[in-house]
């Protein structure tokens, strides 16, 4: 798209509510990338395999850069740096879901969370590629290789470990319906989701996931596990409001302990 | 610990290898449960040669392109990857290395044998010559 196809370059076109909307999304996003960046990386040295150790958490890392990079487009919209925003706020100000606050568990649920997150990050990367402010759709073509390797890397170890043994489709299953209240808290609805649709910022919640569900659900049942049905699952809301489970204290306590030590200290 | 076998996950998960009727419940691997090792070459840019750059453990060509590309394609930019069975790689081994013993009488076999190099800077160097006047 040309430069000047993008209905807003800057954010100063925008309107306050618009703009609201926008931080709104990019705090979202960035959050969730941070504190599932971090959880993964608890994986390090701990992996089934060295191989896995090394390429899980090398995805964990590229996490962290795009939780950086979100950062720095909020810091460009007039909120702090990207360190202060990502170690110095409240918990409730955080505004990631439920789901990549929880600890890691046994690799089954670590590897179902990261299919369904990265599956529902890729989709919502994509849809931003066309996005009418430049700067997301930017960031959505910068991470675009990444994404794919992300959910390539997910989709064949689902496939591998529910078409092995017994057990282990057994436990992809119930690491399945473990994980799945969890995640339709990605999508939970925002104010802002009509305005950002009719401003062509973004395609709103509702619609990701729609897309999201048709998706895993193709590769799920593939793979020969069994998805529950949407209308059965309660979806754990309120992290995007800052209401948050009893996990992510712990975790931003560990995570931010060193910077907090000194804050101005170069690295 | 006593190295049972390559495959890194039996030494680790204690898995009973040798017999079925002694060991326990279905802690018992089967001889083709064993991963096999998978030689990774990679292009550094479009038309170059691949290299091999080291090998893994996978279960199947799938599972060892996801690992290999983190493995091997992450510290630089490669532009492909070729995987293959060290199973599959016929080698050649020491035993057979007087073969490739080269016969010092026939220089001219070897590429370092054309003594070319003196010619070509003496045809650079006129040509300067000339494009200079």
């Amino acid at each position: 798209m040309n430069v000047n196809e993008y209905k807003y370059n800057s954010h100063t076109e925008m309107s306050d509510e618009l703009t609201s909307g926008v931080k709104d999304l990019l705090f979202k996003m960035a959050d969730d990338e941070l504190i599932l960046g971090h959880r993964n990386s608890e994986w390090t040295g701990l992996g089934p395999i060295l191989e896995e150790d090394i390429a899980f958490s090398s995805m964990a890392q590229d996490k962290l850069g795009q939780a950086q990079a979100i950062y720095n487009l909020l810091n460009q919209m007039g909120e702090q740096d990207a360190d202060t925003l990502a170690f110095t706020r409240n918990e409730n100000e955080y505004k990631c879901c439920h789901f990549v606050e929880y600890p890691i568990g046994e690799y089954d649920f670590s590897l179902m969370r990261h299919f369904l997150f990265d599956a529902a990050e890729a989709l919502r990367y994509n849809s931003l590629l066309n996005s009418s402010y430049k700067p997301l759709s930017d960031l959505a073509k910068k991470f675009r290789g990444e994404l794919r390797y992300h959910t390539l890397h997910s989709e064949v170890w689902i496939e591998q470990l529910s078409r092995a043994t017994e057990e282990s489709k057994a436990r992809m299953q119930s690491a399945l319906n473990e994980c799945m209240p969890l995640a339709l808290g990605i999508f939970e609805p925002s104010k802002y989701d009509d305005l950002l649709l009719q401003e062509g910022v973004f395609t709103g919640e509702e619609n990701l996931k729609s897309g999201w569900y048709e998706h895993i659900q193709n590769i799920l049942t593939n793979s020969g596990l069994k998805v529950p049905d949407l209308s059965s699952i309660t979806p754990s809301f309120g992290g995007r409001n800052g209401y948050h489970t009893e996990y992510l204290k712990p975790l931003l306590d560990e995570m931010c302990e060193v910077y907090k030590i000194d804050p101005e200290a170069e690295w | 610990m006593p190295i049972k076998s390559i495959d890194p996950r039996i030494t680790r998960a204690n898995i009973e290898i040798q017999n079925k009727e002694t060991s326990k419940e279905n802690k018992v691997l089967e001889k083709l449960d064993h991963w096999q090792t998978y030689e990774v070459f990679a292009q550094n840019k479009r038309g170059e040669h691949y290299s091999h750059v080291g090998s893994l453990h996978a279960p199947n060509p799938e599972m060892a392109w996801i690992l290999a590309k983190e493995q091997f394609g992450r510290r630089n930019k490669i532009t492909g990857i070729w995987i293959t069975k060290t199973s599959d790689i016929f080698s050649v081994t020491e035993n057979e290395e007087e073969m490739f013993e080269l016969n010092s009488e026939k220089i001219y076999r070897e590429a370092g044998g054309y003594k070319v190099m003196d010619r070509i800077n003496k045809f650079k160097k006129e040509n300067k010559k000339i494009s200079e006047k």
